[in-house]
């Protein structure tokens, strides 16, 4: 094919130009047609709305009528509101537990880096719960959870301890529902880790094999270093997935008991689409942008750094 | 290779290495073992408390055709189907054309172009909730299979141009300059040079991002509200709300709403893996 194509744009003979100026600039502009597709559609979708929901955070509106001025009003409100504390309280309660994922997965990903017959499969198994929908698990662990009939409280009852409704406790239910996100989280991290350990330089290993160092002091000083990559990109997603939290909430509590598990994600569609709130809703959906824009920004400056 | 190989320890570390591995497995997917197990038993089971149980009849046929016959499941899935397909071929090739852009020409804007791409792939989707929701409306998109795609292929696009940039920086430069050199034209030369090359990146960045679009639940609950359009995981959760206390069936249905991705990762797990790690620890 590639051939063919040379011999044909060879065979016209085009006659040969000098590079005039508007052939140079014409050049410049071969990047930006190869783009434009991606860019038109992703700015379309995606950078202008971002721009457009800080605007909309400025005004009242209820998604039909006109809109209306009213400066910081919103955030007002919004810092006044007992349930934006408790959304927010529930986002750093889910970041600080799904750091959790990281080490977990690393643990998982050391246990099954071994090279016995079947562990393709078992990696496969245990990768699983990454690939279904969070609609699914969310409907998995509130069938876990069920306070008559679910697992759960079978086993509690199974070893003698006092049985538990979670889903409706005001105090243990977001600690439920971030249980169920941990699930695909560390799943996610464990691979990412089976990944880092499959390119470890096997001669620094054996150097410190020599040099006697074992376990423990092994993996703190030889290992971990080496899988320095991972551990960033695993806590970069999960601190992203932390706040990114909404499937979960909506399938198995919808913020509920009285508002005690939401998060701000859910907040924000909460307060647009069933009160209406719009500008509201987008002041809500402006303060998770900036708290998220810390580590996206922080994710870019690590990443640019590297690429040049 | 680290942890120690398991086969240079003793042979009774082998065996309790070897009989730990299902156990662990079990474990680990217990819950969804117990959805698979419920969405087998039959109603009188379930009324009777009978969880945990042997079942005391398989209703295996009796509940999976029962999912597909007095609910929308089935319109459901085709939905998934209609929206999932043509999202990931727009998403894929859009971003291999930027992709290409990015990882191939020099000029002043290439790091920053690619910094959007990667950032807006992070927001927050309630950020672009609202604007999203007007424009789709206006374009009268809302409530149809279109206004989904759209949105899939414009925001995969950020996640899938780094994916293609990553791996097409990696081919020789001296293939497309020796091209140039005859004078080939630009396009020719993605059409002809780069495309054939990169055919297994498209390949395991289409399995992973089949799944992601297929298990998104926030934009079908904003963009669509009727059956006829709605997919398979916004379905599912409705259907959570009408048959509360028939946990066999709920239980069939989320089965069901999984094994289309769960088929796909088990059929090509090798690529699936390498999109997810490729995007990941390039970055």
């Amino acid at each position: 094919m590639l051939q063919q194509s040379t011999a044909k744009t060879n065979g016209i003979q085009r006659p040969k130009r000098l590079p005039t100026p508007t052939r140079r600039i014409s050049k410049q502009w071969v990047p930006w047609i190869f783009m434009a597709p991606a860019l038109i559609l992703f700015s379309l979708y995606v950078l202008y709305p971002i721009a457009d929901s800080f605007m909309l955070s400025f005004y009242s509106w209820d998604g039909l009528g006109d809109k209306t001025w009213i400066g910081f009003d919103n955030y007002i409100q919004l810092f006044d509101s007992e349930s934006f504390w408790t959304a927010l309280k529930n986002n750093i309660l889910w970041m600080i537990l799904f750091m959790l994922a990281p080490p977990i997965g690393l643990a998982i990903a050391l246990f099954l880096n071994q090279d016995v017959a079947g562990i393709r499969l078992v990696k496969a198994l245990f990768f699983f719960p990454f690939v279904i929908s969070q609609v699914v698990i969310g409907l998995v662990f509130s069938w876990f959870y069920d306070p008559n009939l679910g697992l759960l409280n079978t086993i509690l009852d199974v070893f003698g301890f006092q049985t538990i409704a979670l889903l409706s406790s005001e105090e243990y239910v977001t600690y439920g529902i971030i249980v169920a996100g941990l699930w695909p989280q560390i799943a996610y991290c464990m691979i990412l880790y089976l990944t880092g350990l499959n390119s470890l330089s096997p001669d620094q290993i054996e150097a410190a094999r020599l040099d006697r160092a074992k376990g423990l002091k092994m993996l703190r000083y030889i290992i971990l270093p080496q899988l320095s990559p991972a551990t960033f990109i695993a806590v970069v997603v999960t601190v992203i997935g932390a706040l990114r939290s909404f499937d979960l909430v909506a399938t198995m509590t919808a913020g509920g008991p009285w508002g005690s598990s939401t998060v701000l994600a859910y907040m924000m569609y909460e307060e647009s689409i069933f009160n209406y709130r719009m500008g509201y809703g987008a002041a809500v959906a402006v303060v998770l942008f900036l708290i998220m824009a810390v580590y996206i920004a922080y994710f870019l400056v690590n990443m640019l750094r590297s690429e040049r | 290779m680290y942890p120690t190989p398991i086969k240079h320890a003793s042979p009774l570390t082998n065996i309790l290495y070897r009989i730990s591995l299902p156990i662990t497995i079990l474990l680990w997917l217990m819950p969804l073992a117990a959805v698979m197990m419920t969405s087998i038993r039959s109603i009188q089971d379930i009324n009777q408390g009978n969880y945990w149980g042997w079942p005391t009849s398989f209703n295996f046929i009796e509940n999976y055709n029962m999912v597909f016959q007095s609910t929308e499941m089935g319109q459901y899935l085709l939905n998934s189907m209609i929206i999932t397909l043509p999202a990931v071929l727009g998403a894929v090739a859009l971003s291999t054309l930027a992709g290409f852009a990015l990882a191939k020409y020099k000029f002043k804007a290439n790091i920053w172009m690619l910094a959007i791409f990667i950032g807006g792939n992070f927001v927050p989707f309630q950020i672009l909730m609202i604007p999203v929701r007007d424009l789709t409306i206006s374009l009268g998109l809302y409530d149809t299979h279109m206004g989904l795609i759209m949105f899939h292929v414009a925001f995969q696009t950020g996640f899938c141009t780094l994916f293609m940039r990553n791996f097409i920086v990696g081919l020789p430069n001296e293939l497309l300059e020796s091209a140039r050199v005859d004078g080939v034209s630009e396009f020719k030369i993605f059409w002809y040079i780069v495309l054939p090359l990169v055919r297994p990146a498209l390949a395991a960045l289409s399995v992973l991002i089949f799944t992601f679009i297929w298990n998104d639940y926030f934009w079908a609950l904003v963009l669509v509200q009727s059956d006829t359009v709605r997919p398979v995981t916004a379905g599912l959760s409705s259907l959570q709300g009408q048959w509360l206390a028939s946990w066999n069936l709920i239980s069939a249905g989320a089965v069901v709403a999984a094994l289309p991705p769960v088929a796909l990762f088990f059929a090509m797990q090798r690529h699936f893996i390498a999109g997810l790690t490729l995007g990941a620890t390039k970055g």
